[in-house]
């Protein structure tokens, strides 16, 4: 159990995904004007990481990784080659899954999503989840804890920028930083913040 | 002719179509040294006080020379001290110079001490002052603000989180990315997000390590290490620290390693109670980081660890080691970069109290972690005021 909570907490603030990473930019700076939209879209990508890195746990340990076809009568086969194609498939078809299931089940949560539910398919923290979790060979109940770990601390991470930005709008920025530039910075600043966990080793 | 008409003279070149219109900034910045600025708020709303910004930022920066007297003083006893103990006879270069013009090397002299310590911090002050200022001046210039006082209190708290050794080149790259990354960037004084000073010495921090952090660099002798305390708890606990001869007391008048303004818990409670009696400091910050650190530092003790002496180390030595108190007192009530409602200042402040025992106890990168945990707060303010602008939205909107 402890070790499971050490993990948990590495994966939210030691190894913060957008923060010390920077995985996921390309959202994480584009949807973080507001805070409510950003929460929705932190926790939409907790559902997300918390499915697709123990699903692609499952397909890796049991399909592609080095002898995993030993079940099935190939223990010589290795498909380990095919992982980058498989992963980003069984995310867009989670995403896909899930954005029809909120549709028929919880339209609120649907309607208040809106696009960023399709965005979350191409966002590069939800991969790397998964290919992390493969470089550090997680089991599949390490690769849970990960996968929630992981989609916590970017949330967090982004509800952060999204509060930050919006005290910003106060702030006179020059003419050439405005907009991207200077969330930029900003985004460099809090990693800034973020390496008061650097070092820790749990 | 009095510095008055002297001054109104000069006034209409600086205005707009006047021979040096550009540098209405700098007018402004004399003028209002010498004589409170006349102008009054436009618009609708209008709050009648005598309190401004000129007076709140000099009453910040009054209270810092607390800790900047009796820091240059314990620089130098320290150095004085260690210098008898290794046998040099007297300092070299323009330091020595100067030191032979005025003083002896005795650290049991007041004076000769006083002038060892401001050898050393004098310099670091003057650069500061100078590089930050010339950005300040220069941003105010070409971006048509005004230069505003509150550049007095990120120069003179950048400086007093320095050790006195620290080498001149790097003080005026630290403050420049202080000023111009921390703040000028985003519109000047009330509009960035991190406490500049500390933004400034965090890049010193991760740029050059070795000039600022470590057991060499505290005292300003050459070739003398000693560490500070919080590096000999974090290697052998209280008993590592007693066993340098250091007692509590010592820790708290300031008899200790440590950067310029840190040392002298003392001497920094003395400014926070003047800061907090002219009510420009907020209580509830200092209260909620007090709280939050008393609380961590008490759980860690009560878990206890074999491994980890820092585990063990009471509250009230957290208190008066490393920066906690300068921290709590000076940084953490930057009314800029913290919390603006009053539940948000609670909360604010005991994030700042848990994350500086944490990152002290738990991090063996850091063994000080008030510096990082403040800029990590200031990253979290925001979004303590919306949340407690969003409760008090929804608790009203239940009783309509």
């Amino acid at each position: 159990m402890e070790y499971y909570l050490s993990l948990f907490v590495r994966a939210i603030f030691i190894e913060n995904i957008a923060l010390v990473f920077f995985l996921g930019m390309c959202t994480f700076i584009a949807i973080s004007k507001k805070i409510e939209t950003s929460l929705g879209l932190g926790i939409a990508v907790v559902v997300v990481q918390t499915i697709t890195v123990p699903v692609n746990n499952l397909i890796y340990q049991f399909l592609l990784a080095d002898g995993a076809l030993a079940w099935a009568g190939f223990p010589e086969v290795d498909l380990s080659f095919l992982g980058l194609l498989s992963y980003i498939g069984v995310i867009a078809a989670m995403v896909q899954i899930l954005e029809m299931f909120l549709d028929k089940y919880v339209p609120a949560l649907y309607n208040s999503l809106g696009v960023f539910l399709p965005l979350i398919t191409v966002n590069c923290a939800i991969l790397g989840g998964s290919l992390f979790m493969v470089n550090r060979s997680y089991n599949f109940s390490e690769s849970i804890v990960y996968g929630l770990g992981s989609g916590v601390g970017w949330a967090i991470a982004i509800v952060v920028l999204a509060g930050i930005r919006e005290k910003m709008k106060y702030s006179d920025v020059p003419e050439g930083l405005r907009g991207l530039g200077i969330t930029f910075i900003t985004v460099g600043l809090m990693s800034l913040g973020f390496m008061s966990f650097g070092g820790i080793s749990l | 002719m009095s510095l008055r008409t002297f001054m109104d003279g000069l006034e209409p070149n600086f205005h707009k179509g006047g021979k040096y219109e550009k540098y209405y900034a700098i007018y402004e910045m004399v003028d209002t040294i010498f004589y409170t600025p006349g102008k009054t708020t436009v618009g609708q709303s209008h709050v009648r006080d005598a309190v401004d910004m000129k007076r709140v930022m000099t009453t910040v920066w009054w209270c810092a020379f607390f800790p900047m007297l009796v820091g240059m003083y314990m620089v130098g006893h320290n150095a004085t001290a260690a210098m008898q103990e290794l046998g040099i006879p007297a300092l070299e270069g323009w330091r020595g110079m100067i030191i032979s013009l005025m003083a002896g090397y005795d650290p049991n002299s007041l004076w000769d001490c006083f002038v060892y310590g401001a050898v050393f911090y004098v310099p670091i002050y003057a650069v500061t002052f100078v590089v930050g200022g010339l950005w300040e001046v220069l941003f105010a210039v070409k971006r048509g603000h005004e230069v505003n006082e509150g550049f007095f209190v990120t120069s003179i708290l950048f400086s007093l989180t320095l050790p006195a050794t620290i080498p001149l080149w790097q003080v005026a790259i630290g403050i420049s990315f202080g000023v111009v990354v921390g703040k000028e960037i985003f519109g000047g004084t009330g509009k960035n997000f991190l406490n500049p000073a500390l933004t400034g010495r965090a890049f010193l921090y991760f740029a050059y390590p070795a000039q600022i952090s470590g057991d060499a660099v505290w005292t300003a002798v050459d070739g003398y290490s000693g560490a500070t305390a919080l590096s000999l708890a974090a290697a052998g606990g209280l008993e590592g620290v007693m066993a340098s001869g250091m007692t509590w007391w010592d820790a708290f008048l300031g008899n200790i390693q440590g950067s310029v303004g840190e040392v002298s818990t003392l001497a920094i409670f003395i400014g926070g109670a003047v800061l907090l009696t002219t009510r420009v400091a907020s209580w509830r910050i200092m209260a909620g980081v007090f709280l939050g650190m008393t609380a961590t530092s008490l759980m860690f003790n009560w878990i206890g660890s074999d491994t980890n002496p820092m585990f063990a180390l009471p509250w009230h030595w957290h208190l008066v080691l490393g920066g906690f108190a300068f921290g709590m007192v000076y940084m953490a009530t930057d009314p800029v970069s913290a919390a603006m409602t009053n539940t948000g200042r609670w909360w604010y402040g005991a994030l700042i109290g848990v994350m500086c025992v944490l990152i002290r106890v738990v991090n063996p990168a850091f063994p000080e972690g008030m510096m990082l945990a403040i800029l990590f707060a200031n990253l979290f303010a925001p979004l303590f005021d919306w949340s407690v602008v969003r409760a008090n939205v929804r608790r009203r909107l239940a009783r309509v």
